[in-house]
């Protein structure tokens, strides 16, 4: 069996990560797509999708909650955007005292600041949704679209940032009960946050103050929530897809995210590769280029043929490095194809071309 | 357009385009045509690593503080480009600095209440940034600032953080730091964006985007589209390789006329594509464009930044003035 192919039938979470511009978010797609194919109930979370592609897969609406997309499959696939911020209201729903607290934190302008702008948080929230729809709903596998950040730690790494945002030490010389000894770090504290006040103004302190205080009692709850989606990331049943494009800057970052999951003790299960260049007969760029200086009337087809394959070669010397990089992952090719996926056909175009033979 | 009076239309150029598109390299290209025709260039870069020293010769990564990338460039080799990097911390630190706050500063950045701040009031970490590039703008030790931005989606946040400031810190030296930047920014005699993107589908829609978000939500100035990643014309591929050869009586093995006929189809495809992309580019932002070609060969460094730069001047002269 094509090993790509017993990932998507035997997985339960698919984490496709990638920098920006890859094509990340129709390869996660594709994948849920087979997974359909194959008779299981699949759903992917995209981030951010070309719109074309988002009405394809009928997502138009910022729900946030997973929509059935029909087609002609045994099993079903489901598809969620992911919106951040609805995201981060349930989570302090759900860690909130009772509703009158939740409300007080949602109302907080630095946290819709957090919610909306804190970096990590679009990763942290994608996490978080992964880990809901694996908890809390029957699906067979979850297919994710990862944020496109420059470190595929960014991702692993988010549960954590929030809690050591927490851990910060402003945060708990304010939350710290003025006990006599600990009353000189909290003057200290105080005199600071003043003079901090004065340059960017008194109200963004205050607001942060706010919601620090509002804040109080629901960390515990949080942490263990990153705690247990961390786990999930880094469950056997958790699979990395790298996904990439043979440009010279992507395939370096691509190494360096294979690099990084490799230091965290993750393997890349596959590393997909679009937008190749096609090889065009067997002979060299150097044998084609010979010929063009020679060959008068077909000098002009030489020289294209010699520039092709000159691009094909290169694509695929740039990509030994990644491929070693990946240790032993399956390594997928799909060609340029003729225009951009957005619709459902555009998808099994290259569900074929993945998953043939 | 007469180039040198392109580069001298606004001393802040903000080089912006999504992943994938080659920014850093037409920064890298822009920097040389620049520095080719006898300016001072500084370029400006406020991610990590990009690469962009080694497009221009110079070996290691760029820092805070300046460095020469190279010299003697121009007709009277008065030409150079100098690279640096402003991150926010360093620019805090420096803008206390220069008001004679040190010891806050340090004291901000040690504890990592910059992160709480910048949480507080999303963009003040931008406006630092700004601020220090605005500082740089009118020091008038140079000619040309290149400001390579960050990726497009973080592009609009990024140069949107002043208006965005201004609603939220109504007092203080942040706000007027943002109110200087805004000025700069909205002012086209010293800035201008410029919009790199290639001739395919998504990058097409997305540079659009971008376009009317920083606009409508900056005011700020869009300089012409560089368009890179372009495939020559040609019509020598237009008729079929194989009556070429019957008519010359060439003897080409059936697999390479194959291969010959299905690389010139190819190309028709992709050019094909490329029409459709660029005319809908054209039709959807009122804006001249600039193609960069390209390129097939492996590398890029020194030598192929040159070419870009050449075929930038060349681009520039055929804008109407």
């Amino acid at each position: 069996m094509n090993p790509l192919a017993q990932l998507v039938a035997e997985r339960s979470i698919v984490i496709c990560c990638g920098s920006g511009g890859v094509g990340k978010t129709t390869t996660a797609a594709v994948l849920a797509m087979r997974a359909a194919q194959q008779g299981r109930k699949a759903c992917v979370v995209t981030i951010d999708p070309a719109r074309r592609l988002a009405d394809a897969l009928g997502l138009t609406g910022l729900s946030n909650e997973p929509a059935r997309i029909a087609g002609p499959w045994d099993g079903e696939l489901w598809g969620v955007m992911l919106d951040t911020k609805s995201t981060f209201d349930a989570l302090v729903g759900r860690y909130s005292a009772d509703g009158d607290q939740a409300e007080r934190i949602m109302t907080n302008r630095f946290y819709r600041n957090i919610s909306g702008a804190l970096s990590g948080t679009q990763e942290y929230m994608a996490a978080e949704k992964l880990y809901e729809l694996h908890d809390e709903r029957d699906f067979d596998i979850v297919v994710v679209d990862t944020p496109p950040t420059r470190n595929a730690l960014d991702f692993l790494d988010a549960p954590s940032r929030l809690t050591r945002f927490l851990d910060h030490r402003l945060y708990r010389v304010l939350m710290t009960p003025t006990r006599a000894y600990l009353k000189a770090v909290n003057v200290a504290a105080q005199t600071f946050l003043r003079t901090v006040s004065k340059v960017v103004g008194a109200e963004v302190i205050a607001d942060a103050v706010t919601f620090f205080q509002a804040f109080d009692g629901m960390e515990r709850g949080f942490r263990e929530r990153a705690g247990r989606v961390l786990e999930l990331l880094t469950a056997p049943g958790t699979a990395y897809v790298l996904v990439a494009s043979p440009h010279r800057d992507t395939v370096d970052e691509a190494s360096f995210f294979a690099s990084k999951l490799r230091e965290s003790g993750v393997a890349v299960s596959a590393l997909i590769v679009n937008r190749m260049h096609p090889t065009f007969g067997r002979g060299s760029a150097e044998d084609a280029r010979r010929a063009a200086t020679t060959d008068g009337p077909l000098a002009a087809f030489w020289a294209n043929l010699a520039d092709f394959r000159e691009v094909a070669a290169r694509e695929r010397a740039q990509l030994t490095g990644l491929v070693d990089g990946v240790g032993g992952a399956a390594v997928l090719h799909v060609p340029f194809l003729a225009s951009d996926v957005h619709d459902l056909g555009g998808l099994h175009e290259v569900v074929q071309h993945l998953f043939a033979g | 357009m007469d180039p040198v009076q392109f580069f001298a239309t606004s001393r802040l150029l903000i080089v912006a385009g999504k992943g994938g598109v080659g920014k850093t390299t037409v920064t890298a290209a822009l920097a040389r045509a620049a520095g080719g025709l006898g300016k001072r260039v500084l370029v400006v870069e406020v991610e990590g690593k990009s690469g962009l020293p080694t497009l221009l010769g110079h070996d290691g990564e760029l820092g805070y503080e300046e460095v020469l990338l190279a010299s003697g460039l121009g007709p009277d080799g008065a030409g150079e480009i100098r690279g640096r990097t402003i991150t926010p911390a360093r620019a805090l630190v420096d803008y206390f600095e220069d008001r004679g706050l040190r010891r806050l500063s340090n004291r901000l950045v040690r504890h990592g209440v910059l992160d709480i701040v910048a949480t507080a009031a999303p963009g003040i970490d931008d406006i630092l940034v700004l601020g220090k590039v605005k500082q740089l703008e009118r020091s008038g030790e140079l000619d040309l600032l290149l400001l390579d931005a960050p990726a497009a989606g973080h592009a609009i946040t990024f140069l949107q953080s002043a208006r965005g400031l201004l609603d939220a810190v109504k007092v203080g030296p942040i706000q007027a730091q943002a109110k200087d930047v805004l000025e700069l920014l909205s002012d086209p005699a010293r800035c201008q964006v410029l919009l790199v993107t290639l001739p395919e589908e998504t990058p097409v829609n997305e540079v659009v985007d971008t376009a009317f978000a920083l606009e409508d939500k900056v005011g700020v100035s869009l300089g012409p589209l560089i368009v890179n990643g372009c495939y020559a014309e040609t019509e020598a591929l237009d008729a079929d390789p194989a009556a070429i050869a019957a008519r010359y009586g060439i003897t080409v093995p059936a697999e390479d006329l194959a291969a010959l006929r299905a690389a010139a189809a190819f190309r028709a495809q992709r050019l094909t594509l490329q029409h459709e992309q660029v005319g809908r580019l054209a039709e959807r932002l009122p804006l001249p464009q600039v193609h960069l070609p390209y390129r097939f060969t492996a590398g890029l460094g020194p030598d192929e930044v040159e070419g870009l730069a050449l075929a930038l001047v060349r681009g520039i002269q055929g804008l109407a003035a």
